[in-house]
């Protein structure tokens, strides 16, 4: 399975929540999710989608530790290159 | 003591979306059942509802929030913003801490249910939504509402079935003499889905008729069970000293009680919840001007109503509408809606009809205003409510 990019989650981080699209210009590698909006709940569902589009079982605890752009790009990449 | 307000009213309802156009529909009697639209009847038992019609949640609710959440809660965001609208209230000018909302709810979101528990059985577990967690329970409408107009006192929601509407009304008039300042209050329900539905079929309640005109026909000869509906009414409750508005009239009386079991021997206890808002209120029977019946439509279930309001009023004491007749019964939000009619009644002075019946049986010794609407002097009106299971509540609503 191809890696995830980051304009492919800033894709499903507009699927989940359109009105952070506003905000997403700039460098948002490091900005902390709940800044953006996209609360606890909207992370699970972030994580939900890459699940399907990727094929890649995300354990809760891995979800509980997704607080930014990078961190869920570098966990699903992680994976799916091993 | 402090009084309990309504200062705005916002509706979802079959026949009008808007206080103006459903109560316009009201009182020319225009009913909105019809055959289900939102899904093929194919050979369903039961065909028809009222579904609210010409509501595109692309124009009345947040695009983040339409994807979150049910069409119950779809309809309550609307209403909730013609109540504030109407009420002149704006959340953001006032504190956080001293707003509540407290909704009825009786089905949860079970449209959106239906399509996450689909993805669930044909897909697998990883298909299903993260916002199937707080869209379909019981509380997700308070929550959104709550969330959504930064109210932050005390919040709940009544889950009493069909009584709902007025036992959410009740808690908000309590909220109100406990300090809180401004309570969004009421109920919408929405489930009208083949899963929702069905839930609802095993009752054995509800009419299996196919023509509008004559499947719900309550207090009638021709009664066989109830159409059931969707939508609601939103309330803003205030403290009288508190409305920026002349209000539609206050919260004067409540009361609940709860039915022995089957087979106890004891009587139902519909004729003490009436006798208990009454007296709440400080209304004696010859006091009441009219009665918003709950008109279940299920013969034995009309009977013991008529039985209640002829031990409480005398025979034909006391003129009875049921304009649910032209909705279908709304679960949660039918008693909401109701106690809504009432307040406009008060407040045009009119009575709204009863439609699709000619007359009550005779046995019943009801006044029952049917066809037209028939104008009163109108002070003090009784909401009458039953929820399945044993759920009494009534209210009575009185001008100021």
């Amino acid at each position: 399975m191809s890696q995830l990019t980051l304009d492919e989650l800033k894709t499903i981080m507009i699927q989940v929540d359109a009105d952070v699209a506003k905000d997403l210009d700039g460098d948002i590698l490091d900005t902390v999710l709940d800044h953006l909006g996209l609360d606890s709940l909207a992370v699970l569902e972030i994580a939900t989608r890459i699940q399907q589009t990727h094929r890649l079982p995300i354990p809760d605890e891995a979800i509980a530790e997704m607080t930014t752009p990078r961190n869920i790009l570098d966990y699903v990449n992680a994976r799916l290159a091993a | 003591m402090s009084a309990a307000v309504v200062t705005g009213i916002g509706v979802a309802a079959p026949n009008g979306l808007g206080v103006a156009d459903y109560w316009a529909a009201t009182l020319a009697g225009k009913s909105g059942i019809d055959v289900i639209t939102a899904y093929d009847v194919g050979s369903y038992p039961v065909r028809l509802a009222g579904e609210v019609k010409g509501f595109d949640p692309a124009e009345r609710v947040p695009k983040r929030l339409r994807a979150q959440t049910d069409h119950m809660t779809h309809l309550a965001l609307a209403a909730t913003d013609e109540a504030l609208a109407d009420a002149g209230a704006d959340p953001a000018e006032l504190p956080e801490y001293t707003m509540s909302v407290i909704t009825a709810n009786s089905s949860g979101g079970t449209v959106f249910g239906q399509r996450e528990l689909q993805k669930l059985w044909a897909q697998g577990p990883l298909y299903v939504g993260a916002y199937m967690s707080v869209a379909w329970f019981y509380a997700a409408t308070t929550g959104q509402l709550s969330i959504r107009h930064g109210m932050r006192g005390p919040c709940g929601v009544i889950a009493t079935e069909q009584a709902g509407g007025l036992d959410a009304v009740g808690h908000a008039r309590r909220q109100i003499r406990a300090g809180t300042r401004l309570v969004v209050t009421g109920g919408t329900d929405a489930s009208l889905s083949p899963a929702g539905l069905t839930a609802q079929i095993s009752t054995r309640l509800l009419s299996r008729g196919d023509d509008p005109g004559t499947a719900y026909q309550p207090f009638s000869a021709g009664a066989r069970g109830y159409v059931p509906g969707e939508g609601g009414a939103i309330m803003i409750v205030e403290e009288a000293a508190a409305a920026r508005r002349r209000p539609y009239g206050r919260i004067a009386g409540y009361a609940a009680t709860f039915d022995p079991p089957p087979g106890s021997g004891r009587p139902p206890t519909l004729r003490r919840a009436i006798e208990s808002a009454l007296a709440d209120a400080m209304v004696t029977p010859d006091g009441v001007d009219v009665v918003f019946a709950d008109a279940y439509g299920v013969p034995e279930l009309d009977r013991a109503e008529a039985d209640a309001l002829r031990e409480v009023f005398g025979p034909r004491g006391v003129p009875v509408t049921a304009p649910k007749t032209m909705t279908g019964r709304l679960y949660a939000g039918g008693a909401a809606l109701d106690l809504a009619t009432a307040l406009l009644a008060i407040r045009d002075q009119v009575i709204p009809p009863t439609v699709n019946v000619a007359e009550p049986l005779p046995a019943y010794e009801l006044d029952l205003v049917v066809g037209e609407p028939r104008e009163a002097p109108l002070r003090h009106a009784l909401v009458v409510a039953r929820g399945y299971g044993g759920f009494n509540a009534a209210a009575v609503v009185s001008a100021l």
